[in-house]
């Protein structure tokens, strides 16, 4: 059985993991990080979103030996210390969860869409969040709250001395950004 | 105008209140069945059946057993003389065909997907992996896939024998007739008669059914994703025997359901089984897949519609014939979905007669069953479009056509023709309201111009002025429909010592927001905090007596159930400060959670200080408990009747056959609001799936019974990409038939939006002599449907 190292929510694993694991079985499974639902077999739903190096994948498309060596953050690892994130509070205010069981991969991809934009039109956030279903919410509040965040975070880019906190991305604008990094098959969008 | 402040007098209720639900929802920390673990814990995984027909004349599955980690595997065989007969609790007609519905299939399949046999094993892997190893054989038979052919002298049998008067496909007629339809229609200027298809639909809630069963010495617990703990428990005992005091459902997080969480499934039948047979918890998720095949499905339906107007647009008279797709058995309320139907195809419109039909017809194909509406979306789709239909044939507007035939606001009470009392209501205003938002004249002005300059983006407006019956039920009224259990909601409030409220509601939530909801409710009524009210719901242990979530029911039914219980604590509270107080019961006032004495400066007592009095018990009012808590079971008189007018624009091009809705602008009227947060969050997800109806869903099965469109890649569940934003608004006309004043809304955007949509498509393409079109409407339909119009002109043009 193949053995990785990887970091979930800031803390390190070292485990074996059947070489056709798939991520999101994982989490679940093996590290009880059952905040990371699972939502279809075919890669569609989105559900499964998590960030790996800052960059969202579909942890269902993603084998767990291909996490090997990297940073994982899934809807646990978005708020610290108790302090909602940006984007958490955005969804609670503006009513962007039913069920709540798309909410997960939703904000995950969210972030990855305003790292790429961040300041999305209301169309652009639409096209970017096409990856990710929700049956409940008509994607009206989706929006809503993303629009929100995304001022939000904005703001907190432009305050001097802002640091981005542990486990949640970086607010880049695309030209500072990094070489992108996924696992291959595991690119969300 | 009815427009009013949204629940006059309060606080709490009519306020935007955030969810209380929302924090562990956003943080993860939620409590899906799937993510339950149990020591010990096995996994399921059912090997289906790949024919939509078959006999099946062997099946071994000792090679399973021998796989690594497989502690069991099991056929239908195996279980033939415990696992009974899944139920169906509507038997619509007495002699409705009930052919028996094993949970794993013993001699016969009749659909793809249905269970055969099953593998519990260490883990999912190594349980999905020894599916392999079982043998099994099959003698195919032949698939039954379309209604007509059917019910066509000669077709194969679903079920031998079991039909309606045996030897046909045919499971029951429900007739129904008010008023002298012949003579409405002999005497009419217009008849107009339609065919409308309703497609069939998968419900696609985003969480997978997933069930898991321990067992608790001779008691069993179990999970389940579902709408219904207390029907399934009671259902659970009837069709295995196990005693229902035994058994305990617990309904944790849902991850939405629109019906399709509303049954009694194979998999919670034979969880329950597999854990008394292993003595070990057992858990089944199913994949989307398995889901999209064995999750039942809904609508599918065949419309004909006739009907008969004076030559002014007023409607005479309508008549039905529904066939309605059962599929290959008859599940919980398989039948009763057409038949709730039955009432509202008048809508909300006057007439002198109606007459319905349904057939119900078997397949071997998936059941179909309740899916947000139920009957009410495919009976508000077809007099939708065919009243507009009639407005083209007259040449009237349709919202002209519509105002000449609608119950006008004076007139309620009124009773309509299909016998229904609608308590209350204001068309007028809503219909105004949206014609306002919408900007109708502008755009009708637009539609002129783009057809005289021959765009080819052409415009369309539709129209949907609709109502549904809503608060379900009065149980009386089941009771003449044969259903086989009531409609009430019960609901208990406890006030702690400490002044806390903890309120337990027969009414289980999965994405509703009951939680928030219902403290609402409870802050204004006890006049406590609202982070003080905890709700408590979906465990038959924690909440004993409900009947669950399904047909916009929870705020109607199951709030006036907390209602009352609210006023039963309140009566016990005022008898206990009178006495603290040393007052006479009728000099006290209660307001903002204080007891005063009328026409004193004496100080006032709380009502937490009245609990905590209650609880020591030191010195009670002869008669007095020592607690302050009470229940309540409501059962409504009535159906509470949500209308609203919704409004689409969608702009057609005629050359790709591409669709783009333009605008959508939906004015419901869902009486009193306890949040509107809430209610606009259900009014966008029920236009969503409404709109997916007329434009993007629907279950492809081929010729051989293989549902074609079976993974999230081929049916087409809309993205945020795929939608637009909504102008929603509401004018409030209170329901006359419970407290709050409410109607419900959980349904209401899905009826609505459906027949908007392909009304506003087919308004487009009046100019080519367009009619009709077969939802979904594609870019491929669309494009033919113009095609083949201009080629009949065309045709038409080279005979003259
Ligand atoms: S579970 Fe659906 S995309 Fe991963
Ligand atoms: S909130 Fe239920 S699926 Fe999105």
């Amino acid at each position: 059985m193949p053995h990785i190292r990887v970091t979930v929510d800031g803390v390190s694993y070292d485990d074996q993991v059947e070489a056709r694991r798939l991520l999101v079985h994982y989490l679940r499974e093996q590290l009880g990080k059952v905040g990371t639902p699972v939502g279809c077999d075919t890669t569609n739903c989105g559900a499964c979103t998590v960030l790996m190096d800052g960059r969202s994948v579909k942890s269902c498309s993603v084998l767990a030996c291909q996490a090997d060596g990297h940073d994982i953050t899934t809807v646990e690892g978005l708020s610290s210390d108790g302090d909602l994130h940006p984007m958490q509070r955005a969804f609670h205010e503006n009513h962007a969860l039913q069920c709540g069981y798309c909410t997960p991969g939703m904000m995950i991809a969210a972030l990855d869409l305003l790292r790429d934009n961040p300041d999305p039109s209301d169309d652009e956030i639409r096209e970017g969040l096409e990856g990710n279903m929700c049956r409940c919410t008509g994607y009206v509040n989706i929006v809503r709250a993303v629009r929100d965040a995304a001022a939000v975070l904005r703001a907190q880019a432009a305050a001097p001395g802002s640091e981005p906190r542990a486990g949640v991305p970086p607010q880049v604008t695309p030209d500072q950004e990094p070489a992108r990094q996924t696992a291959s098959g595991g690119a969300a969008s | 105008m009815t427009t009013a402040p949204e629940a006059p007098g309060t606080d709490q209720v009519g306020s935007p209140r955030l969810r209380k639900e929302d924090a562990r929802l956003i943080t993860g920390q939620t409590n899906w069945t799937d993510n339950i673990q149990q020591t010990g814990m096995l996994h399921v995984a059912f090997l289906r059946s790949p024919h939509a027909h078959a006999r099946i004349t062997s099946v071994d599955t000792s090679a399973a057993r021998q796989q690594p980690g497989v502690v069991a595997a099991f056929s239908g065989a195996d279980f033939a003389g415990e696992q009974g007969s899944l139920p169906c609790a509507w038997p619509v007609t007495e002699d409705m065909a009930l052919p028996e519905h094993p949970p794993m299939a013993v001699d016969e399949v009749r659909y793809v997907g249905e269970a055969v046999a099953c593998v519990v094993a260490r883990d999912s892997y190594a349980a999905a992996d020894a599916l392999e190893a079982i043998d099994i054989e099959y003698e195919p038979l032949p698939a039954v896939v379309d209604m007509e052919a059917a019910l066509a002298e000669g077709s194969p049998l679903v079920h031998e024998g079991s039909g309606q008067g045996q030897g046909s496909n045919k499971a029951f007629v429900w007739p129904f007739t008010a008023g002298d339809v012949d003579s409405a229609f002999e005497g009419a200027d217009v008849v107009l008669t339609r065919r409308y298809h309703q497609q069939r639909l998968i419900p696609a809630a985003m969480e997978p059914r997933s069930v898991v069963c321990r067992p608790d010495g001779d008691a069993f617990t179990l999970w389940s994703a579902t709408q219904i703990p207390h029907i399934l428990r009671l259902m659970l005992a009837m069709t295995t025997g196990i005693p229902e005091h035994k058994i305990r459902v617990i309904a944790p997080d849902v991850g939405g359901g629109f019906g399709s969480k509303l049954q009694v499934t194979a998999e919670e039948v034979l969880a329950l089984l597999l854990a008394r047979r292993l003595r070990k918890p057992v858990k089944w998720t199913e994949t989307r897949t398995e889901g999209f095949q064995t999750t039942h499905h809904g609508r599918d339906q065949i419309q004909d519609v006739s009907i008969a107007a004076d030559a002014d647009g007023r409607i005479r008279g309508l008549k039905v014939d529904l066939l309605a797709d059962m599929g290959a058995y008859m599940m919980l309320v398989t039948p009763g979905v057409p038949v709730l139907g039955a009432f509202m195809f008048p809508g909300i419109y006057k007439m002198d007669a109606y007459s319905f039909s349904c057939t119900g017809v078997f397949t071997t194909k998936m059941p179909t069953d309740a899916y947000r509406g139920a009957g009410r979306p495919e009976a508000t789709y077809a007099i939708e479009r065919i009243v507009t239909e009639l407005a083209d044939e007259i040449g009237m507007d349709p919202v002209e056509l519509r105002r000449r035939n609608w119950i006008t606001h004076e007139e309620f009470p009124h009773t309509g023709v299909a016998g229904l009392t609608y308590d209350s209501g204001n068309y007028e205003a809503a219909t105004d309201r949206a014609m306002e938002l919408f900007g109708y004249d502008d755009l009708r002005a637009e539609q002129r111009r783009r057809r005289e300059s021959g765009d080819p983006v052409q415009l369309g407006i539709g129209v949907s002025t609709y109502t549904e019956m809503c608060g379900l039920a009065p149980s009386r009224v089941l009771g003449q429909l044969s259903y086989g259990a009531g409609g009430w909601e019960n609901a208990s409030v406890r006030m702690l010592p400490t002044g806390k409220v903890e309120v337990v509601t027969g009414s289980s939530a999965h994405g509703q927001g009951h939680v928030t909801a219902w403290s609402q409710i409870v802050a204004d009524k006890l006049g406590v905090p609202f982070e003080d009210v905890e709700v408590l719901h979906g465990d038959t242990r924690v909440s004993p007596k409900g009947m669950d979530t399904y047909g916009s029911r929870s705020l109607v039914v199951g709030g006036t159930a907390v209602v009352e219980a609210c006023d039963r604590v309140l009566e016990k509270a005022r008898k206990l400060a009178a006495h603290m107080m040393e007052a006479d019961e009728d000099d006290l006032e209660f307001t903002d959670g204080r007891f005063t004495v009328r026409g004193t400066q004496s100080p006032a007592t709380s009502v937490q200080e009245v609990a905590l009095a209650a609880f020591a018990a030191h010195d009670l009012p002869e008669g007095a408990e020592a607690s302050l808590d009470a229940d309540a079971t409501f059962d409504p008189e009535n159906f509470s009747f949500p209308h609203g007018t919704h409004l689409c624009a969608v702009e057609v091009d005629t050359e790709t056959g591409e669709v783009r809705l333009r605008a959508y602008t939906a004015v419901d009227d869902v009486g009193t609001v306890v949040n509107p947060l809430i209610v606009d969050g259900q009014v966008h997800g029920g236009l969503a799936q409404g709109i997916a109806q007329a434009l993007y869903e629907e279950a492809v099965h081929d010729a051989d019974g293989n549902l074609v469109t079976s993974t999230l890649a081929d049916y087409l569940v809309p993205t945020a990409a795929d939608l637009p934003d909504f102008t929603t608004d509401r004018t409030v006309t209170p329901s006359t038939t419970n407290p709050l004043g409410a109607k419900g809304v959980g349904e209401a955007g899905t009826i609505a939006s459906t027949p908007a949509v392909v009304g506003a498509i087919v308004d487009a393409l009046r100019p080519f002599g367009v009619q009709d079109l077969r939802m979904p409407c594609t870019p491929q339909r669309v494009w033919r449907a113009i095609a083949d119009a201009r080629e009949a002109a065309r045709s038409e043009g080279g005979q003259r």
